[in-house]
């Protein structure tokens, strides 16, 4: 059986679908066949950022309608064997999605996959939900900002009640906080929430900060997934993340001011 | 609805009205067996005797018409009645049973569609074990371990304990008080079916607003000395005291 995981927010443009390309891919490379399924219809993300936008044939709507099977529409990637895409529809509007016609995606890839990772559209409704009603496990991709946290305790009230795991009384879906676009410069000016600000209020599990990096727009520019990207900031943050994930035991990093001793003894503040 | 004010001059008025919100228990029905439902009914009955007693109660009947599952709702009624109950009103009926009760003299409610989540009387599963969670509910307790979010709106029939945050965009309703242990930052409102004695306790105060039957202060009105301490907040005459602990 596959573990099903949402990556999820409430707001929109917080980093759901750069997450959903990156932990797939960590999850792919450390050896588990994993599948990384586009749950926007009608936008189309995932692709771009995976960088297979020119070899979508079926989508996800055409699984569902039993247009193609589920082997016609996956996308092996170009970078790791283990990890195959399932892109969106452009063409068609929200309302293709069905939960019936997603539960048995997903149940069908679960006899094949080991993870199956769902990049969640923005918002609460119908895409969102869809998204998260079968899920295992939630990634809350949360900004460091009132809004964005705002939303996400909106999503985590829907995840606790409003779940396939809810609606069945069984054991709640599990759920992280992974803080992206952390600036910590910005946090010392007083611009962004902390950390311990947003664990104050959203009381979660925290899986890992990621830094404001620009290696994320190169990777999405170039069409490979930033964790990749194993110089970069972003790459080996969201490579940790996947390693907590696993079990592994990796102290925090990319929380405190790069400046350090010297920014704060001469910093402006 | 036609008053004269101007004819008055020399009386004042005899009545006024008023808008006011009452929260009312409301029986979803998702069965037509009438001997279940009052075995069941008598049952929650026996959990709460006093807060039961002659207590208001808004029958829901959508569950049931929307798997089209025919109902004697006239016998309804009578069985609601005999356990001491009082029926003021029935929601989600279809015409011919909203005709039936208009006849006996209840009024119709319309479903409202709010997206907010309602957790009456449900403690959390899993968290706590069960001979725990039947004691608290015959103390007539609601404990909730896990943290309110945003958008989710909790009412309990008695006291309400709720040991984590409660978010901004919350409701937390209680008849009788209300707990928390954690922040505080959403709607609290103790003592809704009238009860002054009720009392809120918290951690860190940083609600949105406070009430106690019905004596409330919205957040722009708290004193900063208050403000992210712990307090409990009390009714003494018609006035709200919130007092640090
Ligand atoms: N850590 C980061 N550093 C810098 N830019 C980032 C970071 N994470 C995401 N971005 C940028 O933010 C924008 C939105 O990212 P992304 O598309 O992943 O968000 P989303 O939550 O999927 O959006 P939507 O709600 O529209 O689906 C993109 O331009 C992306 O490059
Ligand atoms: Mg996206």
């Amino acid at each position: 059986m596959a573990r099903i995981i949402v990556v999820t927010s409430g707001k929109g443009g917080v980093g759901k679908t750069t997450t959903s390309a990156a932990i797939a891919m960590g999850l792919a490379k450390k050896g588990h066949k994993t599948a990384v399924i586009d749950f926007d219809v009608g936008l189309r993300n995932l692709d771009l950022i995976m960088g297979c936008e020119r070899r979508v044939v079926y989508d996800f709507v055409n699984v569902i309608n039993g247009e193609a099977s589920l082997n016609q529409a996956l996308i092996k990637d170009k970078n790791c064997n283990m990890l195959y895409i399932l892109p969106a529809s452009q063409t068609r509007d929200k309302d293709a999605l069905t939960q019936e016609g997603v539960g048995k995606v997903l149940e069908d890839l679960s006899k094949d996959f080991k993870y199956i990772v769902c990049d969640s559209p923005a918002g609460i409704e119908k895409g969102a939900h869809l998204a998260m009603y079968f899920a295992d496990d939630a990634f809350v991709v949360t900004n460091p900002e009132v809004s964005s946290v705002r939303d996400s305790d909106r999503m985590l009230g829907i995840l606790a009640s409003k779940s396939k795991r809810a609606e069945e009384n069984k054991e709640p879906i599990k759920e992280y906080l992974l803080l992206t676009r952390y600036s910590p410069e910005r946090v010392r000016l007083g611009e962004m929430l902390s950390v311990d600000d947003v664990q104050e209020i959203l009381s979660l599990h925290l899986l890992g900060v990621i830094p404001e990096s620009k290696s994320v727009l190169n990777a999405s520019n170039s069409g490979i997934p930033v964790i990749l990207d194993e110089k970069s900031d972003a790459g080996q943050a969201y490579s940790d993340i996947v390693a907590r994930y696993l079990g592994e035991n990796k102290p925090h990093r990319f929380i405190d001011d790069k400046k350090g001793f010297f920014g704060k003894l001469f910093g402006s503040k | 609805m036609s008053n004269d004010t101007k004819k008055t001059s020399y009386n004042p008025p005899a009545l006024e009205f008023k808008s006011s919100t009452f929260s009312v228990p409301v029986l979803v029905l998702s069965s037509d067996d009438l001997i279940l439902i009052e075995q069941q009914l008598q049952g929650k009955i026996r959990l709460a005797p006093e807060f039961f007693k002659n207590s208001p109660l808004v029958l829901d009947v959508q569950e049931i018409n929307k798997h089209n599952i025919e109902i004697d709702i006239v016998a309804v009624i009578e069985l609601i009645r005999k356990l001491g109950l009082l029926p003021i009103g029935i929601r989600g009926g279809n015409a011919q049973q909203n005709e039936n009760m208009i006849g006996l003299g209840i009024p119709i409610h319309s479903i409202h569609t709010s997206s907010t989540t309602v957790e009456t009387k449900k403690p959390p599963k899993a968290q706590i074990p069960e001979p725990e969670t039947k004691d608290l509910l015959q103390t007539g307790t609601t404990l909730i371990t896990h943290p309110i979010r945003s958008g989710q709106r909790v009412y309990a029939a008695g006291d309400l304990v709720i040991v984590a945050p409660v978010s901004p965009g919350t409701e937390i309703l209680a008849e009788g008080n209300i707990h928390v242990y954690g922040a505080l930052r959403g709607r609290a409102l103790a003592g809704v079916q009238g009860n002054t004695e009720a009392r809120i306790f918290c951690h860190d105060l940083q609600a949105e607003l406070i009430s106690i039957a019905g004596n409330y202060k919205i957040s722009e009105d708290l004193n900063p000395n208050v403000r992210n301490k712990p307090v409990q907040i009390y009714l003494d005459k018609h006035t709200l005291v919130i007092k640090e602990i």
